[in-house]
Order: structure tokens, then C-alpha cells, then sequence
């Protein structure tokens, strides 16, 4: 296919080239010059109804939506000429002729964009000397909740729920301005994806349930992150107040997930701040488990394993980095490794191609395949006589006993201690969860994406790669990492499908493992 | 005025010609007075010749815009390969105009005979006519002659026996002024919301069910057949000699405070202080014209010096302040309270907003309520500047122009009657006001 | 879809179990329309005209049967049906009386015809049914008659040029 014909314009005084068939407003993005705007949405069918977006083109009799407004060559447009300005300055004052202006009491507070944009460029007072239309605080089922009287009609979540969710459960009712959002009695929001129209809504309308009234979002730090709920991998934001995670959002990557992630990923938080964590290393002192320090630990379990082969049962929720130390051990000691990976039931986002809440209910099972580790229902069957059980954040659970009973001894790489490792477990080392270290998932379609550490460990917790190290170091193996990056760097030049990659490299919306595909794999 | 009426002598009735005579609804009685013998002709003709006359003849939409009709035609790809459409407006909902329910309700094969030239000219096999859901007995008469029609082979996969498809049929509207907005129209037909759409894309690349269209008005359609019969000439000659740009004769729904209200057909470019005084017998007994709405509540309000200097065409109303719209002309004396009407027309707008700009949603309900405020004798003098600057911020920047609409009277209200709106303001009660005309 | 249809159908009562519209010959008069149009949902407003014929009003449950015959959800038919005004979301007297009041008609006394209308028939207020659940007034926007001041629709009926003395005639008239 011949590449589009770019075509030529100026926005704001800046020289712009873009395809042709871009919307003036997403033009003036590439040249940092944000358009205001509310209904538009580039995950949406365009709507061109919330007016705010109105620009001067020259030569043009009216202001134009930018939004629903094609580039055309030698074009010049002005967002901040007093006519523009004008314009917005007087859709402000209609959307919140009847809005109730309850800030200090609004979930959206401070990430507002009807807030931002009264303040950028609104009218300091409001002109309106009549009473406000009322409407009644509606709770649509699922996690969301509307606020009818802060709506600006900008349809936004009736457009994802008809065309991407594809599940027209929201309407527009009535009209003029006794228009609402509706739904059908009896038929809540119910969909695996509905969440998202609380991400979509600009302002404080569609709020969560789950986090209504616990988040005033000046207060929240955010990092960037990757859902571990399933092997989609879907970007997101980890947001932390008081080092715990209050709040799960879609961070937007359109190989990935686009804009949107799945409810379950996005409530699925609270795990993340457990209390009953394991704080300590610990070794076995007759019955009970004693604590000490880091170095007795892994010396400890280092001696375990001299002589012996190493049989890990790693989690696909591990990262690389990890996966790829404990694939190592396994190397070293001559042993074997395997994982198994929960599954539920597929959910796809009709409207938005390859995505869904995956049956893998784990982000790394397609590493752990990478790094040779065996995927299997039975991940013990392996387990030979006499083998020393690395237990790398998995559960025995469901497992045969049999098979857990031929192991010589036990040594648990855990966030936390499971009541059988109380008694079974020779050597405990404790390790952070995917929002307490940084690393990589490497997602169902072989996209390497990267996730930062959102809060801090417990206790004398380490990263998971860092114990891993460690434990290959005492085996005598070179292994002496600082860093994730080092070991990824590690990784990428003995792995060849990581060949080129680097922690720079992948940046924030990763990139596929040599020999992926474009997502042919079904 | 109701039918049967006779015709005043300076009417020249084209359209109305057979208002009130009950012979002419059936099919039987449309033959025997001319009846389809324009479709019959324009089946054995090409689409482009039939545009090509339509085009020569200068006819423009009726509906309110004034688009020339066969230069609309002429947008229509007739070799895309892809099913056309032809949807003629008979959602009639401009308060002021009533013209179409009378065609519909006299001659309704008439419509349907332009109606089927229609959609033969523009390669459309399918017409669908948008009718208010309010207008029972239209639509009640249109359904039996298309039932006769049907019957009579006159439509259907062999029209009058030209191999040619042509079906109409009527669509029921129910209850949305917005309808009659062409996009709006479109969505309202596919079982959506009348919510007018973005354009572009225009009806002709992208309408109804995404295919290209064209969306004619009843008056309009009713037109062609009359063309064809007589030629493009005849049509082109009526009108004002000096001005070539409106042709034709026009339909003017004349109601409000007059003698004679009712339905006239005239020639465009017909003096409009004639029809007033002449035609429509002027004021009511002891009582004075005080400002006139010539073209449907949408248009701007004329004061009687205007209006008398007018000439009923596209051009000669705009000369004068206000535009021909759908020509139902709106007539207010001094007995009224002129502010109290802006107001009750706001609230026609406010109630008619689809709801989707957030200029017209908020807008018309606020211009609605200070309107109403004032009239209820608890205006400010600040309010006037406020309500000019909602009019200024709903003019101009919508999808579509009922917000515009709404602002027009306030705007035109305020601009040429400024006085009456100071003196309810100061005297803080709702009171007659003089005409000061 | 046709005008002509009863002109007061029996008023389905608020609650009452919804028996299903389109069964028998409402379903093969449906499917017929269905020719004429390239899409299923542009027979939404035709099937809901034939519900409101069929019941008087559109209920919940009739517009979730609506979606299911023509594929929709639910939450859309009701958005749909909420848009036009002639559609009724709850029971409304038997007498369905909609007074235009719009501007034309306002300059030329319509807002006397209504209150006629409402003192005559008991109403208490606009679009409050009366008692004996005979009669609903409304005012509604323009009828598109306004040469014949003031026009009135009674259910389908659509009467010109009422004037308040007429009116208890016209509602003696009506059965």
C-alpha cells in the first residue's frame, strides 16, 4: 500500500504534517497544541456534539469542530484567537449553567476537565439566576455509579458501551436539556469491559463505586504499569497513596489494550496491599521456621541444592528477569522446570481488535514457555526422587501430595508463607509483588512489556530477581546484578527471541519477542 | 381558512388547484384531471434529462433552505453501483407552515407522483415519505392512494409497466420537529434518535441506511410533475422578472392575527404588503399589524414597514431582513405580548432540542427561562445582554441550526422591539404594550 | 403504522403482566414492513406505533419485547421511545387531548382552549389524568395547523379551529 498523502498546515502558528484524514484536533497534538475538548475520544466513534472543541480556520465562515474536521492542505488554524475562545468560554458557562458546582465533594476533583478548563478559560462567575435542574444519583450496577446532575451529555459511555462494547446498555433519554443517561431497568452495567465508561467520563458523572469517596486525586501518586490479571498484559496505572494501591486504571497503548482495561483486572487491587506477608528470610529450625538474615538464608538454600537437581514450580506471574535466573538454576543444577496456569473464562472487547481478558489468568506464561520452563497441568510429574522443590510465588495447592512427598527438601521464593510451607519448607525467602519491583511480562502475542515499582516491599522483602540472583551467586554462578535492567540485559543476549531489547528500548509500550508474529497465535 | 375556499384572483394556483375539491384524492380522479401523465413521460425519459429540466426550470427547495433542486439531483452518482435513496420531508413542523398536509391531504397522488419522478431521476427504487406522526388524516390519505397506486401498477417492480422499480412508501413520524432536519430525518427513518448528523459527509455520498440520498420537501416534490407537463420555461417564467434566481410558484401558510388565514399559492416575488392586506384582508377589526414572521418561527421577525417593502421571494425577504423559510407567515398584532411569544417560541425550541450540542441543550432552556422570568415581571436590564450573548454563543456553532432558531426571535425581538422588552422590565409586571409600529 | 388504526385502543393498566404484542398477525403485519426497509431497526418506530395501537402505551416490558423481536437492547428502544413525544411511557386517559399552544396558536387565544379543556374534563393539571381516568390534557407543540387556530388532536382525531366555547361539545361528543 502506497504511505497516505501527508498533508501540509499550520495550527497555532506551527508547521504541521499529517496524514491526510487526520481530524485538525489530533493534528494539533503532534504539534503539542491540546485542543479543548469533551465528547471526542480517540477510542471513539466521533461524536462532534460537546462543541467544545470549536477552532478558527481562516477562510472558513464558521468555527469548526475540530474534532469532526478533516486536515486540508495550507490550512491555518487558530485554537486560541479570541473568536475560539469565545466560543468555549460559552459552552463552559451552558455545561455548568446546570451543574452543581460540588468540587469539594467530587470523586473528580482535580482531574476534572470541565475543572481544568474553567479554569484555563471560563467565565469567573456564572451568569444563571434560575433554579438548577435536579436529577437523582442513579446506581447503574457493575462498579458504576452516575451523578446525572454533573453529566455534560458528551455520550461518551453510551458510545463505548454500542460500539466498542457492543452492548448498547446505555442510552441517551428524554431531551433538550432534561436529557440524561439512561439505562433499562433491570439491566446493569454489567459487562466484563464496562468500567471503562468511568475512565471516559471527563468529569464526575460516572463515578466507581469501589473507590467513591477514598481518592481525592492530588493525592495519589501513579506509575506505569502492566495488569498481572491475565496474559493480555494490558497497560495500566498503579495509582499508591501512603505506600497502597487505591486504584487500578487503563494506561493507553493501541497494540495492547488501547484505551481500556477489563473489570476484573481493574478491581482485582486489594491482594497487592496484604498485610500477612512474609517480612523475613527464614530457615527451618527443627519444627518451626526460624527468622535470619539474608545471607544464612541463601547460603542455606544454596546448600540444599549442591549436588542436587533443582525442580522449580515457578509462577507465569513472575517477570523475566526472574524466570529467566530460575530457568538458569535449573540449568545449573541439571533439573527441571515447570508452571501451571489458573484459567477462567474468555471475555472479549468486541470493538477493539485482539483484546480480551484472557483464559491465562497470569501476565508470563508465554515467558516462562521462552525460558523453557514446561507448561503443564501437572507441573510435578517431573519431580524426581530426592530433587530440592523451588516453590517460586506458587501455590501447592491442587497439586498431588505423592508428588510434593518425593521432593528432598523445599525451599519457597514467596510474598507470602501458605500454611503447608509452615511445615514443609526448609528455606523461606521472602520477595516483593509485581507493584513493590520492576520488570517485564512478556504478553500472549510475545509483546515485552515493562512495569515499575508502584509501593515498597514489606519488611526485608527483595525483588524476586534479586533472590534469584543471589541464590545462582551463591551456586557459584556469575550473577551479580544491581539492577532489573542488568538482568534483562542479561537475558536479551543469551535469549535470542529478547535480541536488541533494552529497559530504553522498550519504553513504555514494549515490543514483541523476535519471531512473534503479528498476532497469529491463537 | 378551511376547504373548500375559492381562490383569490391574484393567487395562481398550481399546487392548490384542486385544494378542496374532494374529486381529486382517488387515483380515478387524478387521472381524469392530468393525472401521472408527467411520471409516465419521465419513466421513458433518461435521469439526466429529467435533472437537466428540473435544473432549467430554477425550481428550489421549499422546505426552508433553497437549494436549487436539480443541482441537488445532479449530486447523485447514478453509476455507483450502490441502492440510492429518496426521502421526501413531509414532517412539517415549522410552527407558521401548514402547506404540505394540505397536498397531502388533497392531492396526495400528486406527491406521489413527484415523488416517484423524483426517484427515478436521482436512481433511487425506493422513496420513503417522512410524515409527522400527528398528521393522522395526511398520512391516512397518503397510505390509500399508495395502496391504489400499488394496485394500479403504477408502482412497484414494474411502474407503469416501464420495467422500472419505484416504491414509496410512508414513514411514520412521532412527535420530534427536529425530524424535519434532513440528517435528523435520516436517523428518525433507521429506527434511531432524530439526532441531526455531522456533516460532511453530505446525504448524497453517505444518507439514510449510509447509501446516497436525497431528501426533497413535499411542496418541492409536488412541484416536478408540473414542470414535465409544462416545461421548464413555463416554470421558469413565473416570478419576479427582475429576479431569476426564484422561480415558480410558492405555497404561503398565512395564520396568527389576520382576516384571513389559510393557505395561498402565489407567485415568488408576490408584493408581500398585497398578500397581507389584499389577499389575507389585513388586520383584524380595530386592530394594528406589529411585527410579521414571514418564513416559519425559525426566520427573523420582520417589523410592517419590512414586511410591506418585501417581495415574497428567496431574495426579496432577505433584502429585508429575514428569509423566505418555509413560508408560513406569521402575523402579530398590537393586542399581543410580543415578549411573552419570543418566549413561548424559545420554549418551542427548548422543547424540541435532540439534546446533542451542548449550546442548544443548555441554551434554549435558558434563554427560555429568563424570556419567562421577564414576562413574569422579574426581568433585570442586565438581562437583555445576557440574553444576546446566549444568542451570540448558540448562533453559528452547532451541528445543526435549531439553536440558531432559538436565537433568532430573542435576537430579532430585542433588536427591533427593544422597548416592549424595557417596559416589562420596568414596570415589572406583565402587561399590553402598546404598539409602537 | 397506519393512522387509521384504533382510534382508542384498550389502555394496557400500569403493571399489568405484558402479554406479547407481536404474535399472529402483528408479526406477520411487522415482518411485512420489514420489506421495506434494509435494516431491522428502521422498523423501530413502525413496531412501536403498533404497540402504543395495541396497548395504548408503551411499558418496559413492551419495549424490551420490541428489542428482542428487532434485535436491540432494551436500553436503546427506551432511549429511542423517550426522544418522541407521541410516544407514552405511562398509561394516559382515553381520552388523549394535546391542545397546541406554539406561538400561532398562542397569538390567536389557544392557551383559552386549553384551559377549557382542563375545566370541562376535571383535570387537575396538565398531563394529569382525571379521575374516572377519562380524559389526559397536554399542550403540545405545534400541530402544524396553525391557519385553523387551535387545532386539538383527540387520540388520532385532529380537530381545527376549537375555540373554548366549543369545547363542551366536542368533549360531549366523544365516546
Amino acid at each position: 500500500m502506497a504511505d497516505p498523502k501527508m498533508i501540509n498546515l499550520t495550527i497555532e502558528g506551527r508547521a504541521v504534517s499529517v496524514p491526510a484524514g487526520t481530524s485538525i484536533l489530533e493534528a494539533a497534538k503532534t504539534a503539542g497544541v491540546l485542543i479543548p475538548h469533551y465528547c471526542y475520544h480517540p477510542g471513539l466513534p466521533v461524536a462532534g456534539v460537546c462543541r467544545m472543541c470549536l477552532v478558527e480556520v481562516e477562510k472558513a465562515p464558521k468555527l469548526a469542530p475540530s474534532c469532526a474536521t478533516a486536515v486540508a492542505d495550507g490550512q491555518v488554524v487558530h485554537v486560541h484567537s479570541p473568536k475560539a475562545l469565545e466560543a468555549r468560554k460559552g459552552v463552559l458557562e451552558m455545561l455548568l449553567i446546570n451543574h452543581p458546582l460540588d468540587c469539594p465533594i467530587c470523586d473528580q476533583a482535580g482531574e476534572c476537565e470541565l475543572q481544568d478548563y474553567t479554569y484555563q478559560e471560563g467565565r469567573a462567575e456564572g451568569r444563571l439566576r434560575e433554579g438548577k435542574r435536579f436529577n437523582p444519583v442513579e446506581d447503574f450496577g457493575g462498579d458504576v455509579m452516575y451523578v446525572a446532575n454533573r453529566c455534560i451529555l458528551c455520550t461518551r459511555c453510551v458510545r463505548f458501551m454500542d460500539d466498542v462494547a457492543q452492548d448498547a446498555a446505555l442510552n441517551v433519554s428524554e431531551r433538550g436539556d432534561r436529557a440524561l443517561i439512561g439505562k433499562f431497568e433491570g439491566k446493569d452495567l454489567t459487562h466484563p469491559w464496562a468500567g471503562n465508561v468511568i475512565d471516559l467520563c471527563p468529569v464526575g458523572a460516572l463515578l466507581s463505586k469501589d473507590s467513591l469517596n477514598k481518592v481525592r486525586a492530588w493525592e495519589v501518586d501513579r506509575t506505569a504499569s502492566v495488569c498481572p490479571g491475565c496474559s493480555q498484559g494490558c497497560n495500566m496505572i498503579v495509582e499508591t497513596r501512603d505506600n497502597l494501591v487505591v486504584r487500578l486504571r487503563p494506561r493507553a497503548n493501541e497494540e495492547v489494550n488501547h484505551f481500556f482495561m477489563c473489570d476484573q483486572g481493574r478491581l482485582d487491587y486489594r491482594w497487592m496491599n496484604r498485610q500477612d506477608r512474609v517480612e523475613y528470610p527464614m530457615v527451618r529450625r527443627g519444627d518451626a521456621l526460624a527468622v535470619t538474615e539474608w545471607e544464612g538464608a541463601v547460603a542455606e538454600a544454596a546448600a540444599l541444592l549442591k549436588g542436587k537437581r533443582a525442580f522449580v514450580l515457578a509462577s507465569p506471574g513472575l517477570p523475566n528477569e526472574a524466570l529467566f535466573l530460575l530457568s538458569r538454576l535449573v540449568k545449573k543444577t541439571g533439573g527441571a522446570g515447570a508452571f501451571r496456569v489458573r484459567q477462567g473464562d474468555e471475555a472479549p472487547l468486541p470493538g477493539v481488535n485482539d483484546l480480551a481478558r484472557r483464559a491465562d489468568l497470569a501476565p508470563n506464561g508465554r515467558g516462562a514457555e521462552l525460558f523453557g520452563l514446561a507448561r503443564a497441568n501437572a507441573p510435578l510429574a517431573g519431580l524426581q526422587a530426592g530433587d530440592v522443590l523451588v516453590v517460586a510465588d506458587e501455590e501447592l495447592a491442587g497439586l498431588d501430595a505423592p508428588d510434593v512427598a518425593r521432593a528432598g527438601a523445599i525451599v519457597v521464593i514467596g510474598t507470602t508463607l501458605p500454611a503447608w510451607a509452615r511445615h514443609a519448607a526448609t528455606v523461606v525467602l521472602p520477595i516483593t509483588n509485581v507493584v513493590e519491583e520492576e520488570g517485564t511480562f512478556t504478553n500472549l502475542r510475545g509483546r515485552v512489556q515493562r512495569f515499575r515499582q508502584a509501593r515498597s516491599g514489606p519488611g526485608f522483602s527483595r525483588p524476586s530477581w534479586a533472590v534469584a540472583a543471589d541464590l545462582l551467586a551463591a551456586l557459584g554462578e556469575s550473577a551479580n546484578y544491581l539492577l532489573a535492567s542488568e538482568v534483562f540485559d542479561a537475558l536479551a543476549a543469551a535469549h535470542s527471541e529478547f535480541a536488541g531489547m533494552s529497559y530504553e528500548a522498550l519504553g513504555l509500550k514494549g515490543a514483541l519477542v523476535a519471531g512473534a508474529g503479528t498476532g497469529a497465535v491463537a | 381558512m378551511g376547504y373548500p375556499h375559492k381562490p383569490h384572483d391574484r393567487e395562481m394556483p398550481v399546487l392548490s388547484k384542486y385544494f378542496g375539491d374532494a374529486g381529486a384524492i382517488s387515483l380515478d380522479g387524478w387521472k381524469q384531471r392530468g393525472g401521472y401523465a408527467a411520471l409516465r413521460k419521465a419513466l421513458g425519459m433518461a435521469p439526466t434529462e429529467i435533472t437537466a429540466i428540473v435544473k432549467e426550470s430554477g425550481l428550489r427547495g421549499r422546505g426552508g433552505a433553497g437549494f436549487p433542486t436539480g443541482v441537488k439531483w445532479s449530486f447523485m452518482k447514478l453509476d455507483d453501483g450502490k441502492p440510492h435513496y429518496l426521502c421526501c420531508n413531509a414532517d412539517e413542523s415549522e410552527p407558521g407552515t401548514f402547506k404540505d398536509r394540505e397536498i397531502m391531504r388533497w392531492t396526495p397522488h400528486a406527491l406521489i407522483e413527484g415523488c416517484a419522478i423524483g426517484a427515478y431521476a436521482i436512481g433511487a427504487e425506493t422513496c420513503y415519505v417522512y410524515i409527522r406522526g400527528e398528521f393522522t388524516e395526511p398520512i391516512a390519505r397518503m397510505e390509500a392512494a399508495l395502496r391504489e397506486a400499488y394496485a394500479a401498477g403504477i408502482l412497484g417492480p414494474n411502474a407503469m409497466g416501464s420495467g422500472k422499480t419505484v416504491n414509496v412508501y410512508v414513514h411514520r413520524g412521532a412527535g420530534a420537529y427536529i425530524c424535519g432536519e434532513e440528517t435528523a430525518l435520516m436517523n428518525s427513518i433507521e429506527g434511531r434518535r432524530g439526532n441531526p448528523r455531522i456533516k460532511p459527509p453530505f446525504p448524497a455520498v453517505a444518507g439514510v441506511f449510509g447509501m446516497p440520498t436525497t431528501i426533497n420537501n413535499v411542496e418541492t416534490l409536488a412541484a416536478v410533475p408540473h414542470i414535465l407537463n409544462n416545461g421548464a420555461d413555463w416554470y421558469r417564467k413565473i416570478g419576479r422578472a427582475d429576479n431569476p434566481k426564484s422561480t415558480g410558484t410558492k405555497l404561503f401558510s398565512v395564520c396568527g392575527n389576520v382576516q384571513r388565514p389559510g393557505n395561498y399559492e402565489v407567485p415568488l416575488g408576490f408584493p408581500f404588503k398585497d398578500f397581507l392586506y389584499d389577499l389575507c384582508g389585513g388586520p383584524l377589526p380595530g386592530r394594528r399589524f406589529k411585527a410579521i414572521i414571514p418564513g416559519g418561527i425559525s426566520v427573523p421577525i420582520q417589523t410592517v414597514d419590512e414586511a410591506e417593502a418585501s417581495f415574497m421571494d428567496y431574495e426579496g425577504f432577505v433584502e429585508h431582513g429575514t428569509m423566505l423559510g418555509s413560508g408560513g407567515v406569521i402575523v402579530i398584532d398590537d393586542h399581543q405580548n410580543l415578549v411573552k411569544q419570543i418566549a413561548r417560541a424559545a420554549r418551542f425550541f427548548a422543547h424540541e432540542s435532540c439534546a446533542q450540542c451542548t449550546q442548544c441543550r443548555e441554551g434554549t432552556g435558558w434563554t427560555t427561562r429568563i424570556l419567562e422570568r421577564i414576562v413574569a415581571g422579574d426581568g433585570t436590564s442586565e438581562d437583555l445582554d445576557t440574553l444576546l450573548e446566549i444568542a451570540d454563543n448558540m448562533t453559528g456553532k452547532t451541528i445543526c441550526v435549531l439553536s440558531d432558531s432559538c436565537a433568532v426571535p430573542v435576537v430579532t425581538g430585542i433588536g427591533k422591539f427593544r422597548g416592549d422588552f424595557e417596559a416589562l422590565i420596568k414596570t415589572k409586571a406583565t402587561v399590553m404594550v402598546p404598539a409602537v409600529v | 403504522m397506519s393512522a387509521d388504526a384504533p382510534a382508542d385502543a384498550p389502555h394496557a393498566a400500569h403493571g399489568a403482566p405484558h402479554t406479547p404484542v407481536f404474535v399472529g398477525q402483528a408479526r406477520a403485519e411487522l415482518d411485512e414492513l420489514g420489506k421495506r426497509y434494509p435494516t431491522k431497526r428502521a422498523l423501530l418506530l413502525p413496531a412501536l406505533w403498533m404497540v402504543q395501537h395495541a396497548r395504548g402505551w408503551i411499558s418496559e416490558e413492551a419495549m424490551a419485547e420490541v428489542a428482542e423481536v428487532l434485535e436491540l437492547t432494551p436500553a436503546y428502544v427506551k432511549g429511542v421511545v423517550s426522544f418522541y413525544t407521541m410516544y407514552h411511557q405511562h398509561p394516559v386517559g382515553k381520552h388523549f387531548i394535546q391542545v397546541c399552544t406554539t406561538s400561532p396558536c398562542a397569538v390567536c387565544g389557544a392557551e383559552d382552549v386549553r384551559d377549557a379543556f382542563l375545566r370541562h374534563t376535571g383535570c387537575e393539571a396538565l398531563g394529569v389524568t382525571s379521575a374516572d381516568g377519562k380524559y389526559t390534557v397536554i399542550e403540545v407543540e405545534c400541530l402544524g395547523a396553525c391557519g385553523f387556530a387551535t387545532p386539538v388532536m383527540i387520540n388520532e382525531d385532529f380537530l381545527e379551529s376549537v375555540t373554548p366555547e366549543k369545547v363542551p361539545d366536542i368533549l360531549a361528543g366523544l365516546k
